[in-house]
């Protein structure tokens, strides 16, 4: 029970401190002194409360777009293992409810971009649409092999069995955050996959799909985006610390991991540039091909050497 | 004689320049490009009075290996045409669609005939900025993408058109003309009684980042009307200025290329040091951009010894800086890889269209006023020449870099041999009558010409303003043809022209 108190703080509040200390970091590294971590917590309450402009142009689906993102995205939270390999809704089968709840948003989002009828936006729906093409694979490969190798379908059962296994073992889940990470920089929009910051309609795949945002609506799509981010960078502890830790030491080893890969986002955000955009495809094949070669290694072990956990 | 050899700085008398027919006058522009020149201005004056729908088209031809720069003129009519000579020499195009706007002589066969700036004295009163005529392609997989007259960014309106396959630009068409002033017209003088003063705070803001070329050029051009020459030292610190408004765009600029790429440590380590350049500026004269700096007859403020160790001790600062950070970046891959080959320019392009500045010597164009039609201070202590040859971001950029540290090493130069004397030399604002003087300056964006012709009571009759951003705009749109449409900002920044300086 406790745990799943813990759960519902950590994902109510986490996006906020996610975002803010990556920011900080970013400004530590350029010499400003930097908002405050609370940052993104302070705009997400000055949006609540302004009115919001809606294109005539557009019709329900961009209406309905950020609400619905808000709700699929935490609808993934609420299966999401958090603390103690733990998550709030857990079921058999939830990592394909997890991947398909992140991409109902996206695919509402990028109907949305299209229904204001800007070709700015028709544009940022086009690369959001084939980046998430090349990194849905990906994703759904290494998922499906951490499942192959464990026998388990559900996230609550999956994490416990791939710490303090075999040698293998460990090595797959290296490489499995290997690729969450830079699944959360891709899914994120962070460098160098995307310029969160940038103001520069032509070069942005994220952002310009919600130019015609305001108000609530905006405050939505961006807790929904950091919250995606935190749920992913979530599944990095879940690999790493190992099962029949006690509640206290998981709680702080999950807040040591976290924050380190928010400042690890940060570094990359200041020492990185961006790649450039035909380049993109490349990076994110990588990442399929870091989870075939998990898949492989999955394979051989399971039925050449017939290991089993 | 065809025409009359004159140099940057000189004034001729108006009855010494050839007035050719028609025939001729094409005929000798071309004999001109075909031997190595190109054209610096060309441009129409309203005959004597504007009544007439006479008008006499000054052309100057510049050529830069002899520093010599040949005038001559023809009587055209307005609603006239002649054989354009853009066909052969892509460098006339833009001027040649600046005479039509203005006056209605039309460049016969021109390939591209479109509005320029909208000029608030145009001949085709019906030709507005709705209605321009866009370039259209049409096909299943080709779209068009808008941008612009307003941005995003703080930056100036200009509105631009891409014609896109996929992520891949096509074809760019770059539409200006928000920012029209009528700053030439606000020179002339407009017929009341007594002699205006020629204001030099309007040259200071014909672009805002350009004061000190721009407020130079202007003060050279009335200093050279008025038979006055500044004291040396005046010349001295107006190079100062001028090398200390390339250091301070320059640095700011790579910070930006730095930030277009989200490379945030390029962004802020030069941002903080272009704080220090324009600081300096702010500590000699009061405007963090040169306002006030230069005025006609020399230059009010002094640098005396203790401004003068300060001055150079913030250079070693920026200049440590600069090094610093400038290694980091060019020798850094994953920056390397954004800017090489994106928005190539090639040479040949470059100098067919006529390219000035420090964009041109990227693509290899050997092109520098400070060097080939030397003035002021540039006599004494001459400069060279830097060229790469790439024509691509990388080569605007690394440019960029190496130009800042050879003005840094330059303003040390000027620094340690200060000449002694005044700054200031009383002037006298009679403008020789019936002249014609063109002042050429190498602002930090590229050759800044003011070409001025005064009537027969020494008024200014014409006061024709170039700024290097009206030769270059064109270039920017070549060098994004075939690039990913995402790249454009980058090789926008890389260019960084003006809107107002082409508005005018």
């Amino acid at each position: 029970m406790i745990e799943l108190i813990v759960n519902v703080i950590v994902l109510v509040l986490m996006p906020f401190l996610y975002v803010g200390i990556i920011n900080r970091v970013k400004s530590f590294w350029a010499g400003r002194k930097g908002p405050s971590v609370l940052q993104p917590f302070y705009d997400f309450a000055k949006m609540m409360k302004k009115g919001e402009v809606i294109s005539t142009t557009t019709s329900f689906i961009f209406r309905i777009t950020p609400s619905l993102l808000l709700a699929s995205t935490l609808s993934a939270a609420l299966v999401t293992p958090i603390i103690r390999h733990k998550s709030i809704l857990g079921f058999d089968g939830d990592f394909i409810f997890f991947i398909y709840m992140l991409g109902l948003g996206k695919f509402f989002s990028v109907l949305s971009a299209m229904d204001t009828g800007s070709s700015f936006e028709g544009m940022g729906a086009t690369r959001e649409v084939t980046f998430s093409s090349f990194i849905e694979p990906a994703f759904l490969i290494i998922l499906s092999s951490l499942c192959l190798i464990t026998g388990y379908t559900r996230f609550d059962d999956i994490f416990p069995q791939l710490t303090g296994n075999p040698d293998i073992v460990t090595l797959i889940a290296g490489l499995s955050v290997l690729v969450i990470f830079a699944m959360i920089l891709v899914e994120g929009c962070r460098v160098p996959v995307d310029d969160p910051n940038t103001h520069l309609e032509l070069t942005m795949i994220h952002e310009v799909m919600i130019l015609d945002n305001s108000g609530p609506d905006l405050a939505f799509i961006q807790y929904a985006s950091s919250a995606k981010m935190v749920i992913l960078a979530s599944l990095i502890p879940n690999l790493i610390i190992a099962r029949g830790t006690s509640l206290l030491t998981w709680i702080i080893l999950y807040l040591i991991i976290i924050t380190v890969s928010a400042i690890l986002i940060g570094l990359i955000e200041s020492l990185m540039a961006r790649l450039r955009l035909i380049h993109l495809p490349q990076f994110i094949f990588l990442l399929s091909s870091v989870s075939l070669v998990v898949l492989a290694a999955i394979i051989v072990y399971t039925y050449s050497f017939g290991g089993s956990l | 004689m065809s025409a009359i050899q004159t140099r940057n700085n000189r004034v001729v008398s108006r009855e010494d320049i050839p007035l050719l027919p028609i025939d001729q006058f094409c005929a000798f522009l071309t004999d001109q490009s075909n031997h190595g020149k190109r054209p610096v201005m060309f441009f129409g004056l309203p005959f004597e009075d504007r009544t007439t729908d006479e008008v006499i088209v000054y052309s100057i031809m510049a050529h830069d290996e002899s520093s010599s720069l040949s005038i001559t003129s023809c009587l055209m009519k307005r609603g006239e045409s002649y054989p354009s000579l853009t066909q052969q020499f892509p460098a006339f195009h833009i001027f040649e669609r600046e005479l039509f706007e203005q006056f209605g002589i039309t460049p016969a066969l021109h390939p591209w005939l479109k509005p320029v700036r909208f000029d608030y004295r145009r001949l085709d009163e019906s030709s507005n900025i709705i209605n321009y005529p866009f370039f259209h392609m049409e096909g299943e997989e080709l779209h068009e993408v808008a941008v612009g007259p307003v941005h995003a960014g703080i930056i100036e309106p200009g509105h631009f058109r891409f014609m896109c396959h996929g992520e891949r630009v096509h074809h760019l068409e770059i539409q200006l003309g928000y920012q029209h002033r009528g700053v030439e017209s606000l020179f002339e003088f407009n017929g009341k009684k007594g002699r205006r003063q020629i204001p030099i705070q309007l040259a200071e803001s014909i672009a805002g980042d350009s004061v000190i070329a721009h407020a130079s050029a202007c003060a050279q051009a009335i200093e050279s009307l008025s038979h006055c020459d500044i004291p040396l030292r005046a010349a001295a610190i107006r190079g100062i200025a001028l090398e200390l408004e390339r250091i301070g765009i320059h640095i700011g600029d790579l910070g930006a290329i730095a930030n277009d790429i989200a490379y945030l440590t390029g962004n802020a380590v030069f941002g903080a040091t272009r704080t220090l350049v324009i600081n300096t500026s702010l500590a000699i004269c009061g405007s963090r951009f040169g306002r006030g700096w230069i005025r006609f007859g020399g230059v009010p403020f002094d640098i005396d010894e203790s401004l003068r160790s300060r001055i150079r001790a913030t250079l070693e600062k920026v200049e440590h800086d600069v090094v610093l950070m400038g290694e980091t970046m060019f020798s850094s891959p994953n920056v390397l890889t954004r800017l090489e080959k994106t928005g190539i320019l090639e040479h040949q392009k470059a100098k067919d269209i006529g390219m000035v500045g420090m964009a041109a010597r990227a693509s290899g164009v050997q092109l520098d006023v400070r060097s080939d039609h030397s003035y002021g201070i540039y006599k004494n202590f001459p400069i060279y020449k830097i060229t790469l040859e790439s024509g691509d971001v990388f080569a605007r950029a690394y440019i960029r870099y190496i130009e800042i540290r050879k003005s840094i090493a330059f303003i040390y130069e000027l620094l340690d041999n200060l000449p002694q004397g005044n700054t200031m030399k009383p002037i006298e604002m009679s403008l020789a009558p019936n002249s014609m003087t063109i002042s050429m300056v190498e602002g930090w964006r590229g050759e800044t010409v003011h070409a001025l012709i005064t009537d027969k009571e020494g008024n200014i009759a014409r006061y024709k303003i170039k700024d290097p951003s009206f030769h270059n705009w064109f270039g920017l749109a070549l060098a994004v043809r075939e690039n990913g449409v995402s790249d454009f900002p980058l090789v926008n920044k890389s260019f960084n022209l003006s809107y107002c300086g082409n508005d005018l």
